[in-house]
């Protein structure tokens, strides 16, 4: 790791504020209607980022969005090698997903490993008709043949960088930044 | 930075309270799997753990197996009976032969105190004590920690009183480590002929009567009253066990507060417990099965993962999200 690292601000709040607006819309968009559609974070940034998104089209469509978590953490393909391990985050899904539109929603998407994850995860809890993915950030380098459907900002990275994503619930504010 | 578990599990006497908090961390979202429609993930796929049990257990090793499968390890249970342990075969001997065929994990039971230790120490697979003659069952301890956090939201503080056969059991010992390192008050209440010498040296308090534990406590662990101590003298007679340290409505109904019944398995009904305790309010007995598939799961899963020198290699690889 070289000894300074360089920060840059991807989003600040009122940037990240209509990154979400414009992804709520999508998401309606993506779902013809708000229908069958059930917003599912992962854990632990996605969770929060799917509650703003349900919100905002529940604003405009005046219509109950049900959302759910995820923690994929049991479902990596690298449990012998990821050391000491993080605490399990909640799974909670609210609804049975069979016939539903699952969006899984994530904060930043990178190798495409999380969502594999995430896919097979799902895949034990019913059998949605559809699943879309939902990202605030999209920095490339995919390992996976995985792609979003609807992102909020696309950004190309080296594989040193690192993308942090502060939402207002856990980090008190809303910001976005690539450190090199 | 998590404390990470280290190779073996054999008893809660080493281990920090950080590490027991771990335990119990983790174990919270293994009971959500419990509930899935599909009671599985795939965390230990590709694993494959034995079940050696020297001693008959149907609870523990049916536990253990459910935490096994739920997690998708492959698993083989060995009893003594019936295995080349009857011919005469070394504990080692056999450990040693199960690990040529590849295995990753030992669960063992065992009637010999400190076997699980020696076995840790002799075999590469990660080894999980589930019970070595009177030294400790950790997971029991663990499940037995995890129910009384769930009731009462908190351990710190708490009064926990061990009730019977405290000098032959290893669920006493194990409770004893786990609830003083994270802070509970424990007491023990028996017959003197069932009590460690020199209990009261580890900040054990002492109750001679039965009543006397009930108004202290906020929580009565009955131990199971091994009946072949009759045999060996070190109680008169069943009726009288029953009438002068059996667990009664009667009895608690005297308690200035609500306590929490339970019981490690398999009870002896109208001996060491009441039936109508048992089944009563407060108990909470049941809970403790239910959740001692979740802390075997969260003890699997991690003496299972993490090695460390790989760890920053992933870490390097990884970069990206916000983890």
């Amino acid at each position: 790791m070289p000894p300074k690292s360089d920060r840059t601000i991807l989003l600040d709040a009122r940037a990240m504020s209509r990154a979400l607006q414009r992804m709520a819309v999508a998401v309606a968009e993506l779902a013809h209607g708000t229908a069958d559609l059930v917003l599912i974070g992962i854990q632990r940034r996605g969770v929060e980022l799917a509650e703003r998104i349900a919100k905002l089209i529940e604003k405009d469509e005046g219509v109950t969005v049900p959302r759910g978590a995820l923690d994929i953490t049991l479902y990596r393909d690298d449990l012998e090698t990821v050391g000491p391990k993080p605490v399990i985050g909640e799974t909670r899904l609210p609804v049975d997903l069979t016939d539903k539109h699952a969006v899984i929603v994530d904060d930043v998407l990178y190798t495409g490993r999380t969502v594999r994850a995430a896919l097979d995860e799902l895949a034990d809890f019913g059998r949605p008709k559809r699943i879309s993915l939902c990202v605030l950030v999209d920095r490339g380098g995919r390992e996976l043949p995985i792609q979003a459907d609807v992102v909020g900002q696309v950004v190309k990275t080296g594989p040193g960088d690192r993308v942090e994503v502060q939402v207002e619930e856990l980090d008190g504010r809303d910001q976005v930044d690539l450190v090199r | 930075m998590t404390a990470s578990l280290g190779k073996d599990l054999v008893g809660l006497e080493h281990l920090t309270p950080e590490q027991i908090r771990l335990i119990l961390d983790t174990a919270e979202p293994f009971k959500e799997v419990s509930e899935r429609p599909i009671k599985k993930v795939p965390a230990l796929r590709g694993k494959t753990i034995v079940n050696l049990f020297f001693e008959a257990s149907t609870r523990t090793r049916i536990s253990f197996e459910f935490a096994e499968k739920r997690l998708s390890a492959d698993t083989v249970n060995v009893a003594a009976s019936g295995s080349s342990v009857s011919k005469g075969e070394t504990l080692v001997d056999t450990a040693k032969n199960l690990e040529a065929m590849r295995i990753d994990m030992v669960v063992m039971r065992h009637p010999s105190s400190g076997a699980a230790g020696f076995l840790g120490q002799r075999i590469r697979s990660n080894v999980i004590n589930a019970g070595d003659g009177k030294h400790e069952h950790p997971t029991q301890a663990l499940l037995d920690l995890l129910t009384i956090r769930d009731k009462h939201g908190k351990i710190e503080g708490l009064k926990v009183c061990l009730v019977g056969d405290v000098l032959h059991s290893r669920v006493a010992r194990s409770n004893l480590w786990g609830l003083t390192k994270l802070g509970a008050q424990v007491g023990v209440c028996g017959p003197h002929t069932l009590m460690p010498r020199g209990i009261e040296e580890l900040g054990v308090k002492f109750f001679p009567r039965i009543e006397e534990a009930i108004e202290w406590a906020d929580v009565l662990n009955v131990l199971r009253l091994q009946l072949e101590r009759m045999e060996m003298g070190f109680i008169p007679s069943l009726r009288e066990y029953y009438r002068v340290w059996g667990v009664t409505p009667e009895r608690l109904e005297r308690s200035p507060r609500p306590i929490t019944i339970m019981h490690p398995g398999p009870m002896n009904r109208g001996v060491e417990i009441d039936s109508r305790v048992a089944d009563g309010p407060h108990s909470v007995i049941l809970d403790q099965v239910t959740n001692g598939v979740a802390v075997r799961m969260a003890v699997l899963y991690l003496l299972a993962g993490g090695r460390p020198e790989l760890a920053d290699a992933a870490k390097r690889g990884a970069g990206g999200g916000t983890e």
